[in-house]
């Protein structure tokens, strides 16, 4: 099985049964390891400034340099139903990517689009090994 | 985008009033209990914010603001990123615009990254190895201090670089906390003295909250911006 870099589609309901604590826990763990995950339903803002804190914490400078992450911008809808506004429901967050900032690069960003690139030959930086691309297991049929 | 207003743009002061989009809106929907109970007391200083990505001028516009109305400045400046490590606090900054005034402390955060990584120093600005690592970690450090202030500020400014995507997870995640949190946000377009930048472009983005385009470093259109401040913040 060839080497490469495995992206993994989580389902909202796979969110959904998380903690904060334990998304947070579970997508930096992924990213660490050299995983793109791509997010049905994005993390809440406070969650995603969460998140930044822990990986700014996580940053070791010569294995793991950050993450990339990119979404898209859900503002509070002012033309929402009335009730919406009053109980404060918002529409829940939508699609996201995350991964190594080392490995994927974003290329293209606007309200709608986002267009990203998979480094895959550069798993070394000044000579350090930052990543080493897991074997892909084979799955059961 | 629409293309007229691209084309139509002028380095003109835009009046606030226009690029205001929430003024149809209802009171109770553009007012939280927070700044409710603030102007109830009126609590003497209010705690501003500024916040941004990497290089987007946000300490040279706390040194602008300082200057204007303190006579002092804030912090350093420098075209390398993450130049301010340290969230940095000028205290007592009266600022007034006709008969309305606004007493606060303004609070000039580091940039807010998702990654930091030391060999851009040395790569693109030449810095040596030992520099460059110390100053990722005080970036890395800076970074998590300026999340944690979000939990104690009553509005924000929050700076981009008029020359940049303003659609960056930073700016979002940004907006996002304080939309949760109804806090008054009031974009500042900076650097619109760069030869060819529009403004337009974040209006666009973010067409909900009110954009003042700035120069920082000129102190063009810095008259609106102290009028939208006295107006949003107090």
């Amino acid at each position: 099985m060839a080497d490469g870099i495995r992206i993994n589609l989580i389902s909202r309901e796979r969110m959904d049964g998380m903690s904060p604590d334990e998304k947070i826990h579970f997508i930096l763990s992924e990213v660490m390891g050299g995983k793109v995950l791509v997010l049905e339903e994005g993390l809440s803002p406070v969650e995603e400034a969460e998140l930044m804190q822990r990986t700014m914490a996580s940053i070791d400078h010569d294995t793991f340099i950050g993450i990339e992450i990119q979404g898209y911008y859900n503002p509070n809808d002012l033309r929402a139903p009335f009730l919406r506004r009053v109980f404060q429901r918002r529409t829940p967050p939508r699609m996201t990517v995350i991964g190594p900032a080392a490995h994927l690069k974003t290329i293209y960003k606007d309200g709608e689009v986002i267009q990203a690139l998979i480094l895959t030959d550069k798993p070394y930086i000044e000579g350090k090994e930052i990543w080493k691309p897991p074997a892909v297991q084979p799955t059961k049929a | 985008m629409h293309r007229a207003e691209v084309v139509g743009y002028t380095p003109e002061p835009v009046a606030v009033r226009d690029l205001d989009e929430r003024e149809g809106t209802p009171f109770f929907s553009r007012i939280s209990v927070r700044s409710w109970l603030r102007r109830l007391f009126r609590r003497k200083n209010i705690k501003i914010g500024i916040y941004g990505p990497p290089n987007a001028g946000k300490t040279t516009l706390a040194n602008r603001i300082a200057m204007d109305w303190a006579g002092e400045v804030v912090g350093s400046v420098s075209d390398i990123p993450h130049e301010t490590r340290k969230t940095k606090v000028k205290r007592n900054i009266s600022i007034r615009y006709g008969k309305r005034s606004l007493s606060m402390d303004i609070i000039d955060t580091p940039g807010v990254a998702t990654k930091i990584d030391f060999h851009e120093f040395v790569d693109t600005y030449g810095m040596s190895e030992e520099e460059s690592r110390q100053r990722a970690r005080e970036a890395t450090e800076g970074v998590i201090e300026a999340i944690k202030w979000l939990d104690q500020i009553d509005g924000i400014l929050l700076a981009m670089d008029v020359s940049e995507d303003p659609f960056t997870q930073v700016n979002i995640t940004i907006l996002g906390n304080l939309e949760a949190r109804k806090l008054p946000i009031l974009i500042i377009a900076n650097k619109v003295d760069k030869p060819g930048t529009d403004p337009a472009v974040i209006k666009n983005a973010f067409p909900q909250h009110t954009t003042v385009p700035v120069s920082a470093l000129t102190g063009y259109n810095m008259e609106r911006l102290y009028e939208s401040m006295v107006r949003h913040f107090r």
